[in-house]
């Protein structure tokens, strides 16, 4: 009796050191195996350090576009401009009331239109939230080459 | 005891003190009395004071803490006071004692949940914008002085409104610098919003 109680003891130790060296070897199911992606050559199992935050470029001319229905880009800085149900910055200076005076782009009457054609006397609640489509730019230089231009029609030169 | 008993028969009867004693006494009565005042006025202008209430700590403290006059690169900071309290002493205690009501509203417990908050939201910034537009935005100007304001430094389109409206002094920091510390109320008829 006594033999069987170490004996089983001892199975069951062994099973324990096999369970946990199972949980060390952890790491070779997250190995990436040396491919390096756009977020650099760290382990999927590790935090790799951020990269620095990009600045929002401030006040410049209007960006050009680049392709037919292109959302314009934001060419100024946004922070604290604040789109909700209670109140809209943008139109404060974007709405056709205001935008003449301030020289800022009138927001285009294709905003009027709700979604089956019909068009409102303001802003459809589908196009409200400026910033679903409209966003600022950063100083980033592109991730991968990109031979991309922009038809010759928009351009404003 | 014969010494404790003279200083009470003369402040029984001040006018058997001499007159020099008299106004000394006074003076330093004075200037015990106007000490204590000031510091309890002062221990009433600072951010612990007003966000020792939850209503301020848990509403308006919040959505401020979001803002450039929380964090900045600087650091420099400006607290509820800075902003809400005059700096000069006349207007200071004509804030404050309208500021009476504002206990009243404590313990009645007119905003003492957020939705009551979000209610009462509108009626209290536009009594706050109303003061602020009636004083010339005297708060904001203890910081930003117009005298001072590089335009070579500034955005493009803030000279455009500084340079004109602002100089001219057809407008106010308020008029068009509104929610930037707090949230908005619902702007529907507000000037200048849509």
């Amino acid at each position: 009796m006594k033999k069987l109680i170490t004996g089983l003891v001892l199975l069951g130790a062994v099973a324990n050191a096999v369970a946990q060296k199972d949980d060390s070897s952890i790491d070779t199911f997250v190995n990436n195996g040396g491919v390096e992606s756009l977020r650099g050559k760290a382990e999927l199992n590790e935090t790799r350090q951020s990269d620095k935050m990009k600045r929002v470029l401030k006040d410049r001319d209007v960006v050009e576009r680049n392709y037919v229905h292109q959302p314009p880009v934001i060419p100024h800085q946004i922070r604290g401009y604040k789109v909700d149900l209670k109140s809209n910055k943008c139109l404060s200076c974007h709405g056709w009331k205001y935008a003449k005076k301030v020289g800022a782009t009138k927001v285009s009457p294709t905003h009027f239109e709700t979604r089956d054609g019909m068009t409102l006397s303001d802003i459809s609640p589908r196009r409200y939230f400026c910033q679903q489509c409209h966003v600022p730019q950063v100083d980033a230089k592109p991730l991968v080459k990109n031979d991309f231009k922009a038809v010759k029609s928009l351009s404003y030169k | 005891m014969n010494m404790l008993k003279k200083i009470w028969l003369i402040l029984k009867t001040p006018t058997s003190a001499a007159v020099g004693f008299v106004i000394a006494l006074g003076f330093f009565g004075g200037v015990i009395f106007w000490g204590g005042f000031n510091t309890t006025l002062e221990l009433t202008n600072t951010e612990e004071f007003c966000i020792g209430c939850h209503e301020m700590g848990d509403n308006v403290y919040q959505e401020y803490k979001e803002t450039i006059h929380y964090a900045n690169r600087s650091g420099v900071r400006a607290t509820c006071p800075d902003c809400h309290v005059p700096k000069d002493w006349t207007h200071k205690i004509i804030r404050k004692i309208a500021a009476s009501k504002e206990v009243w509203g404590k313990i009645t417990g007119i905003i003492d949940t957020r939705d009551k908050f979000q209610e009462h939201r509108k009626s209290m910034a536009l009594r706050e914008w109303k003061r602020m537009k009636d004083n010339d935005s005297r708060e904001c100007r203890n910081c930003h002085n117009f005298e001072y304001m590089d335009f070579s430094e500034q955005g493009s389109r803030s000279v455009k409104m500084h340079s004109t409206a602002l100089a001219s002094g057809e407008k106010t920091c308020i008029d068009c610098h509104k929610g930037i510390a707090h949230e908005l109320p619902d702007m529907k008829d507000v000037e200048g919003w849509h």
